[in-house]
């Protein structure tokens, strides 16, 4: 079985929400859709206030090449445009709509079938994956018809679609492999005529054999012969991109390059799934599927949701928050945001509620650096946590650039790992920061 | 409304801790300190008691009066130094001696560089170190169960032990390590100056501390090193653990098999042969519990490996060359002293070369 080489740890599994089939959320019925849901310049309000808006309907417009246009995820009337605050606390400009009915904008196809055949072309795909405001929901929400416009340097060979799902508890696009398959399937077809590509990866771990089962069965029934699905060891961070590539390919990404340097374009099963719908279905991307987990929690669900639709009224819909929870995350345990305003609206690239008890989640106390090395050992980019921890205490720049911090993906593993509780990732996240601005503000030879 | 918790991801920690690994490396030594009472009665459970008990009071006073922080023993560092400190003493180690090296590995090897995690030299060797130095005698003589002997031997009564230590030449109750023996039977010269033993010779005129028949028996006095087979034990229970990886242990045993056949296959008469140098003194506690303590090796597995052949070289060098007759703690302490030096490795860098734009 294939896995990635370097680093990483085996958090428990708890998928606790697996079995639990993807439920349709309310419609809100006032609907905050945020203006930054994606990675790059915030899109803008293309409506006015009084304005009446359709589901589906265009509200914000993107701003430059890395960008997305925001569409609206509920009928009714534009109420106010004003800032709203996300989960960890941060303004951004948001459209507020109260809803009324459930229209949806002509020409989306709302009906259950399959369109397998793939009438656009090329650069028409790409376009049309612009205009449904798709972007990557594994995490970093960034737009999806950037990936797929490689810079002409790069040589794109094959589309890894990524499916390894390999934080604790999540499920969602578990759910998706397995309600949705014969979409993902169609949805890699489009990536891979999208980029012009003819070899298409989808990395599962182990720990979701059914969705393994399904997807090789359907992929030859279907006639999909250049879709590959590939078992996946299952070790954290098995997600990552550059990890998951290496996993999948063999390849590793340069450091400070770009992923399709390797020749391979990593996408989200949610996001395949979203561009098959953004194609075939001509729905553009105002929903996502979530899931709401948590040993404390009092349901184990995976939604639907709208986006713009308020966490606390998920929260309610579940049966409120638990008494025991102590923090409640929303992405996985191991890289997701503490949410900090319960009242925040979902965004595309929302993946989940979890509650965690305080046993689970509360830092232990600070220890002495034991030496171990265990820190060395999980880190998937062979770098040197503890170093880099004692480095940034001293703040030596040139040397902390000398042991590469900026190949730092910040996925937790060393402070998972730590026995002594140093709060390794913490300095490495402001020693990153500080360095890459030093980095970037050298004059370019 | 209760209040929530907000904190940088990630959320969830491993199952590891400090107090964890302390008591695994505990688990490990206790076959090791059985196989000790088991041989050496109930003097050796008042060696590892006496001696765990120093250190722990020796770090708590420490802690409370001189560097008035909050309490450190619970992490449990100071019972595995105790531990260690008392299997590399003699059985036969009077209370004030065992006090005197709890104080030494403690208060100046750890305690005087910051405490856990601070220090550079292995604490228990260090309080080792110096009391060999300092009591030679008492250290290096010690009790010893010759399989052959027909006396009886009586290990829990405290007159006969005071008597085997104010008699440390006692062929019956202790003697000579046999790595003693053989380097003081070595160096002995008839009235030219030619050497008149052999290692042959040696070890045919002492059947009961050169007998291979069991690795069970005891082979010297360090309450630690009597039986090969319980220190494996504890070493594969760490590695099963993943406490530690096997490194440095497999580098130094490898080396001191490799250098000393070496020396063996030229001059057989001269030197020992390798099994005799894997399987005395305290090879296997060393390289299996003392080089593999995470404070004072290095971290990743290329240093590790480096640190292995210098300990076994410097051991095998001291032990047929030097004025000692076991040089296992020197060289451990020796190669402490170049960990910072081996920490300069670094691990094989995953991402490629810098993307030149």
């Amino acid at each position: 079985m294939k896995t990635f080489l370097v680093g990483g740890v085996h958090p428990a599994d708890k998928k606790i929400s697996a079995d639990a089939a993807i439920e349709e959320l309310p419609v809100p019925k006032i609907a905050y859709i945020s203006m930054a849901q994606h990675l790059g310049a915030p899109a803008e309000p293309c409506v006015a206030v009084g304005d009446k808006v359709k589901v589906g309907q265009q509200i914000g417009k993107a701003t430059g090449f890395v960008s997305a246009p925001v569409h609206s995820s509920v009928s009714g009337t534009v109420k106010s445009i004003e800032t709203v605050l996300d989960l960890a606390g941060k303004p951004s400009t948001a459209v507020v709509i109260e809803t009324e009915g459930d229209e949806w904008m002509e020409g989306i196809d709302r009906s259950e079938t399959i369109v397998s055949e793939i009438k656009l072309e090329k650069k028409e795909l790409v376009e049309k994956i612009k205009e449904c405001g798709v972007v990557g929901l594994g995490g970093a929400t960034f737009p999806t018809s950037v990936k797929l416009s490689p810079p002409p340097t790069a040589t794109p060979t094959c589309v890894i679609i990524n499916g390894a799902e390999c934080e604790p508890y999540l499920t969602s696009d578990y759910r998706v492999l397995l309600e949705k398959p014969e979409q993902v399937l169609i949805g890699c077809e489009i990536l891979m005529k999208a980029l012009g590509v003819n070899k298409c990866y989808i990395g599962i771990e182990e720990n979701k054999q059914k969705a393994i089962d399904l997807l090789t069965k359907l992929a030859v029934e279907k006639n999909h012969p250049n879709i590959e699905v590939v078992k996946l060891k299952k070790k954290y961070p098995q997600g990552g991109e550059k990890q998951l590539i290496d996993a999948v390919i063999g390849k590793r990404v340069p450091s400070m390059g770009l992923p399709v340097d390797t020749g391979a374009v990593v996408q989200n099963v949610g996001t395949t799934f979203a561009v098959y719908e953004a194609v075939q279905k001509n729905k553009p991307l105002f929903s996502g599927v979530m899931t709401v987990t948590g040993d404390c929690s009092k349901a184990q669900k995976n939604f639907l949701h709208r986006v713009g639709t308020p966490l606390n009224e998920i929260m309610d819909y579940c049966g409120g928050i638990p008494e025991d929870a102590a923090k409640i995350i929303s992405g996985g345990p191991m890289m997701g945001k503490a949410i900090s305003n319960i009242k925040a609206p979902t965004l595309k690239g929302t993946s989940s509620i979890l509650y965690l008890t305080e046993e689970q989640t509360k830092r232990k106390e600070e220890g002495n650096c034991i030496r171990c090395g265990k820190c060395v050992e999980a880190c998937p980019m062979s770098l040197e946590p503890y170093l880099l921890y004692k480095l940034w205490k001293v703040r030596d720049m040139d040397q902390l650039e000398d042991h590469y911090i900026y190949d730092c993906i910040e996925c937790g593993c060393c402070l998972f790992t730590c026995p002594a509780y140093v709060p390794l990732l913490d300095a490495v996240r402001q020693a990153k920061a500080s360095v890459m601005k030093i980095m970037k503000s050298r004059p370019k030879k | 409304m209760k209040k929530l918790i907000v904190s940088q991801a990630p959320h969830i920690h491993g199952k590891e801790n400090t107090r964890r690994l302390m008591l695994d490396v505990i688990i490990a030594l206790i076959p090791a300190v059985l196989v000790s009472i088991y041989f050496f009665g109930l003097t050796a459970a008042h060696l590892v008691a006496v001696s765990v008990l120093s250190c722990v009071v020796v770090e708590f006073l420490i802690q409370k009066y001189l560097l008035k922080g909050k309490s450190s023993i619970g992490d449990l560092s100071a019972v595995v130094t105790g531990v260690l400190l008392a299997l590399n003493l003699p059985v036969c180690s009077p209370w004030w001696m065992i006090l005197i090296g709890s104080v030494v590995a403690i208060g100046i090897a750890k305690m005087t560089f910051g405490g856990l995690g601070q220090n550079f030299f292995n604490p228990a060797l260090v309080g080792r170190v110096v009391l060999l130095v300092s009591f030679p005698v008492l250290m290096t003589s010690s009790a010893f169960r010759a399989p052959e002997s027909k006396a009886a031997l009586d290990f829990n009564s405290k007159a006969k032990l005071e008597a085997l230590v104010a008699s440390p030449k006692s062929d019956a109750f202790s003697g000579a390590t046999p790595l003693a023996l053989v380097k003081e039977e070595l160096a002995k010269t008839d009235e030219s100056g030619a050497k008149i033993n052999t290692v042959k010779k040696i070890m045919d005129e002492n059947p009961g501390k050169f007998s291979y028949s069991s690795i069970l028996f005891a082979r010297n006095g360090s309450a630690g090193e009597i039986s090969a087979i319980a220190l494996l034990l504890g070493f594969i229970y760490l590695l099963v653990r993943r406490v530690i990886k096997p490194y440095i242990s497999l580098s130094i045993l490898l080396t001191v098999v490799v250098f000393s056949g070496i020396l063996w296959l030229a001059n057989p008469e001269r030197f020992t042969d390798p099994v005799f140098n894997l399987l005395t003194g305290g090879l296997l506690l060393g390289a299996f519990f003392m080089a593999t303590d995470y404070v004072t090796s290095p971290m990743i597995a290329k240093g590790q490996i480096v640190f292995g052949i210098g300990i076994g070289v410097i051991t095998v060098l001291i032990r047929e060359f030097g004025a000692y007759p076991e040089g296992v703690s020197f060289a451990i302490l020796i190669m402490n002293a170049t960990v910072p030096l081996l920490n300069k490795f670094r691990p094989k860098r995953f991402a490629g070369e810098a993307h030149k734009k």
